[in-house]
């Protein structure tokens, strides 16, 4: 061991400083949203650090049927859970056979999958939107779901293709010598040591498909169908130039709350998800 | 250690000799029918509209009356190259290319230059862990478009930023303070990201490299730039090509937090989606997202083929 003097002076609390410094830069903004929603309309400009008195006023407002903000809601969960599944199955096999077999062109599929993310959303929309406003669906689930298969897709195969690539190779090969056919390899031995890596793509790919947002804002224009974060964005206050932003706070709470929980509670496996998956 | 992360490695040993003895004639096929539902799908849903978006920029709505027959005119024409032609031309396109390119710059070199600095103060940290982890996933956790509203409010002209800096500023409204403030949005919620991936890649180095360049003399500064750097480098230039392509296309954050027609700030995407959802002139936004793509693909070219960012990780197969 080297101790240093220099160890035991700021190198000792300078961490610790850059720690903390780091926690208010990433807290801070959410911080003041959850404190802006909690503020009275009329001292919504306060720039206290504590709402005082506190009030619920923003968050009636946000709930007020009249907004649809709830339906939202619903709609968000509909959308991105839907994607999330639909994605989730097509990219576990796909990711699969990328991982775990042996066939020319393996490379090269799996480099075209992960480029399909690359490309800007807007060159998907405009076609898609012209050919759904045909074929009627415009303002419905599947014409906000399919187009976001665009992105959960790759994401998917993404992430499940480095955890699959994770696994040792001798299980598939214990279980050929039992007899298991590649196809009964991944069933029976493969995909239950698989599932906290499902698990974890199935939480990183629904945050992904709830965050989403020019798709739905494109294909939806009837409030019944909007996702939340569309309806929270196009909240209006009394007149046009009024912008509700207490309301909008709330809303931003109640969309963002759940993910807060899911971070909190796997935030090991969504960190090591997202860094073994590369990026995104 | 409390976590065990993997990461885009550098490049150490191949995967030790794949196990490929057994290897049936019925594997390709079994790959074939595995791998060919991703690919049905993305051909209808990326595919398909990136070919007909090509299509309809050779086009144009038809407008005005007809001159013979005195009716409206309906459908669309052919005008070839006119599309493109017509916005090399026009002040708005050319304002949205320059703000797509300017925005991508500024917030991705200072995204890495934040990144990096937080994964190098989280990489010397012992404690609490756990919740630093918890709340560098917050900003990435927030859907954009909230995000967007957020930072609306805060820069509002009597809000949270002008009462910190004791300014008056206009952030919102036009001009450069829109530029910065988006900026700065976009910088608070993918630095910590970033941050994540760097640190990922530094806890893959081995404190034994550390040890040698320690006895050999070395300081701090030169560590850093000879060895940390050099390292995490591939995680890093992944990173940032994710991270420039994702910019380049960025729509919710001006969208939102600024507003479309807002020429400072209005980027490539904002412009297009004005152009095809809002007025319906698919010809010229077809164009745009025609251009931006091309745009997007010779950078992630570059990326690949000159810096060559190992985007699918193909030299880490098999690591444990």
């Amino acid at each position: 061991m080297t101790t240093t003097t220099a160890e035991r002076g700021p190198r000792r609390w300078l961490p610790h400083l850059g720690i903390a410094v780091i926690m208010v830069y990433c807290l801070a903004p959410f911080y003041w949203m959850v404190v802006s929603s909690l503020r009275r309309s009329n001292d919504l400009f306060d720039n206290t650090l504590l709402p005082s008195p506190l009030s619920t006023e923003n968050y009636q407002a946000a709930l007020d049927p009249q907004n649809k903000f709830l339906q939202g809601v619903l709609n968000s969960l509909i959308v991105a859970s839907t994607t999330t599944v639909v994605g989730l199955v097509i990219a576990l096999f796909t990711a699969y056979a990328l991982a775990r077999l042996d066939f020319r062109f393996k490379n090269a599929a799996l480099a075209i999958i992960i480029a399909t993310s690359m490309f800007p959303g807007i060159s998907m929309i405009i076609p898609l939107f012209k050919l759904f406003s045909q074929i009627g669906w415009l303002n419905s689930y599947q014409g906000m779901i399919v187009p976001s298969l665009s992105f959960v897709l790759p994401l998917a195969v993404w992430n499940l293709t480095s955890f699959f690539r994770q696994m040792p190779y001798e299980l598939e090969e214990a279980a050929q010598i039992d007899g298991c056919s590649p196809g009964q390899a991944f069933r029976k031995v493969i995909l239950p040591l698989a599932a906290p890596g499902v698990f974890t793509t199935a939480i990183i790919t629904f945050i992904a498909a709830w965050n989403e947002y020019i798709i739905a804002r494109s294909m939806v224009n009837d409030p019944a169908y909007m996702t939340a974060p569309v309806v929270a964005s196009m909240f209006t206050g009394s007149t046009q130039y009024d912008q509700p932003f207490g309301t909008q706070m709330a809303a931003g709470v109640i969309v963002t709350i759940p993910l807060v929980i899911m971070v909190l509670l796997f935030q090991r496996r969504i960190v090591a998800g997202l860094t073994a998956g590369g990026v995104k | 250690m409390a976590t065990t992360v993997t990461v885009p490695a550098p490049p150490v040993a191949a995967p030790p000799g794949e196990p490929r003895r057994g290897r049936r004639r019925g594997v390709g096929r079994l790959a074939v029918l595995l791998v060919s539902p991703t690919f049905l799908v993305l051909t209808l849903v990326v595919g398909y509209p990136l070919i007909d978006a090509l299509r309809l920029s050779f086009f144009q709505k038809n407008s005005g009356v007809d001159p013979t027959t005195g009716m409206v005119q309906e459908g669309e024409k052919f005008v070839g190259l006119g599309n493109f032609t017509d916005l090399f031309g026009s002040d708005q396109f050319l304002h949205a290319l320059r703000n797509t390119t300017t925005l991508t710059i500024a917030s991705v070199t200072i995204e890495v230059v934040v990144g990096v600095a937080m994964a190098l103060i989280m990489n010397k940290a012992f404690a609490g862990r756990g919740l630093i982890r918890a709340s560098i996933l917050v900003p990435w956790a927030i859907p954009t478009a909230i995000s967007a509203l957020l930072w609306r409010w805060i820069f509002q002209t009597d809000g949270a930023a002008n009462a910190l800096l004791g300014t008056d500023t206009l952030w919102t409204t036009e001009g450069i303070p829109a530029w910065i403030a988006i900026v700065l949005a976009d910088t608070w919620k993918t630095a910590p990201f970033i941050g994540l991936l760097v640190l990922a890649g530094l806890q893959i180095i081995p404190a034994e490299v550390y040890e040698a360049a320690k006895v050999d003399g070395a300081n701090a500064w030169s560590t850093f730039w000879r060895i940390t750097l050099p390292l995490v480098k591939p995680a890093l230039i992944v990173a940032v090509l994710f991270r420039l392509l994702d910019v380049l296309r960025m729509f919710d954050l001006p969208y939102v937090m600024i507003g479309p027609g807002k020429q400072p700030v209005e980027t490539v995407s904002v412009l297009a989606f004005q152009e095809a959802i809002q007025f319906t002139r698919f010809g010229p936004a077809a164009a745009m997202s025609t251009i931006l793509f091309l745009y997007i693909a010779v950078v992630a070219f570059v990326f690949v083929k000159v810096l060559g960012a190992d985007v699918i990780g193909s030299r880490v197969g098999g690591k444990r």
